[in-house]
């Protein structure tokens, strides 16, 4: 992650070329669930000030990251490593001034970044566990089974049949298959 | 319908906090409140809204569903699933657009979304539907001489507009409970702070960071636990706590326990029963007390 921090922060550094602004990016924002106050968002700084990862991390900043979205620069910010890091706190979210949720806008980002095909390898395994088990996580078959003799009942079955069923037409779900299909 | 509710266990108690689960019900039976088990259960959505929201809302939409058709509310131990299924809950019930979208994904699998079930964690049932006082009556070895932190943790507070049963600035749930069992709950510096857990695998190393702080301050007021009502919190300071000690050069010793471990306690439950023999950080300095009344029974 050092590297990526690092590769993030030279990305950051390079001058602004006037061709990357997309001026529309800002208004597909408001349309989306989650974005829909972005352009409230007066650059107070709240959000970035009160953020628990911003304090550790030399990159993530959810108040540049916001400024660069209402700016236009659509690439830099999908692109941008450093929005993963985000703990999903909602420190921001419920000390933002303007109601922008913050940490909403910042899941939106998040999730059009994974649509255009970037998504770091823990969502990939959390995924595929998902379709294959109806759990996030691999669940051990002896842990399971130890749940006898830890006097505690059966885990509910995760049915992941009726989940690929349900999950039908989602894109994000289209892609997990993909890579089921690649294996 | 009042204390009687379905259990969600989601994925990380089964998967790695198994001490959570076998505490939790155990205290619950004492309180009276009747568990029921869900033949089916599938993840909450929760660690799929930062890739998918939809995927999110469906899976959550999925489960309550399930829990309607039951007509029982569900009682979540992990507050990620709490705040998943509370959000989504509120959402779908207010926006007609988007329940009619996410039905008709259920649709599918032959469920639909009404709206006619509630969501609480562990927390807000212990405080809201046992009350403190039967909490207080239940107490037969009061722990006076513990003093201990408590750590809420984001996702039971946080965004306040969908969980709103404590003051995320402020909250005083936890420390009440806390104090019921005799023991005294201590302040500290950032206690609302987020413990990391979600950045894990991002990067390991803010996530750490996060966690050595935390434990810090716990430590700067010489607390003798940490005490969490979290899977992702539990597992971020009691399996990484050696590994923050190497990484940083820090020394804790801190033992972490779920808060049901620490009533479970003083309802005069053993600390095998309550399964703090599945903690990584050795927690002797709470049980050895324990242990040693338990040698003197008859």
């Amino acid at each position: 992650m050092t590297e990526v921090t690092t590769k993030s922060a030279q990305q950051g550094k390079e001058p602004i070329r006037a061709s990357e602004f997309d001026p529309k990016f800002k208004y597909e924002l408001q349309k989306i669930h989650g974005a829909e106050n972005i352009l409230r968002c007066f650059q107070c700084g709240t959000c970035t000030s009160d953020c628990p990862i911003a304090r550790f991390s030399d990159t993530y900043r959810p108040r540049t990251l916001i400024h660069m979205a209402q700016l236009g620069l659509k690439d830099r910010v999908l692109n941008s490593d450093t929005l993963w890091l985000c703990a999903a706190c909602f420190t921001c979210t419920d000390r933002c001034p303007q109601d922008v949720e913050v940490a909403a806008v910042i899941r939106v980002f998040r999730n059009l970044a994974a649509e255009k095909g970037c998504i770091p390898q823990v969502f990939k395994d959390q995924a595929q566990s998902l379709i294959e088990t109806g759990y996030a996580y691999m669940i051990p078959e002896l842990r399971i089974k130890k749940r006898v003799s830890q006097g505690l009942p059966p885990l509910p079955k995760g049915n992941p049949e009726t989940i690929r069923k349900v999950l039908r037409g989602v894109k994000f779900f289209d892609r997990i298959q993909q890579w089921g299909d690649q294996k | 319908m009042t204390n009687k509710y379905l259990i969600f266990l989601g994925c990380a108690i089964p998967y790695r906090v198994a001490s959570f689960e076998i505490s939790s019900r155990k205290i619950l039976s004492k309180l009276g409140v009747e568990l029921v088990e869900m033949p089916e259960f599938n993840c909450c959505g929760l660690p799929f809204d930062p890739v998918s929201h939809e995927t999110m809302l469906i899976l959550a939409a999925k489960n309550l569903a399930m829990a309607e058709q039951q007509g029982l509310n569900i009682l979540t131990l992990c507050p990620g699933c709490a705040g998943t299924l509370k959000k989504v809950n509120k959402i779908l019930k207010e926006d007609k657009k988007q329940r009619e979208q996410i039905n008709s994904h259920l649709k599918r699998v032959s469920l639909e979304f009404k709206g006619t079930v509630e969501v609480k964690h562990l927390l807000q049932l212990l405080r809201e539907d046992v009350g403190i006082d039967k909490i207080k009556e239940s107490v037969t070895r009061p722990l006076t001489e513990l003093k201990v932190a408590e750590h809420n943790g984001c996702h039971i507070l946080r965004p306040k507009k969908y969980i709103g049963f404590d003051d995320p600035e402020d909250p005083q749930t936890l420390k009440m409970l806390i104090e019921a069992t005799g023991a005294t709950c201590l302040d500290y510096i950032g206690e609302t702070e987020c413990c990391g857990a979600p950045s894990v695998g991002v990067s390991d190393k803010v996530a750490l960071q996060l966690a050595r702080e935390k434990l810090n301050h716990v430590k700067m007021v010489d607390a003798q636990a940490l005490i969490t009502i979290c899977p992702f919190c539990h597992i971020m300071y009691d399996t990484n706590e050696l590994r923050i000690e190497k990484t940083f050069n820090e020394v804790y010793g801190i033992p972490i326990l779920h808060y049901p471990q620490l009533l479970g306690l003083a309802m005069g439950m053993t600390p095998e029963e309550l399964a703090f023999g599945e903690l990584r950080v050795n927690p002797q300095k709470i049980t050895k007390q324990f242990d040693i009344k338990e040698q003197n029974k008859p």
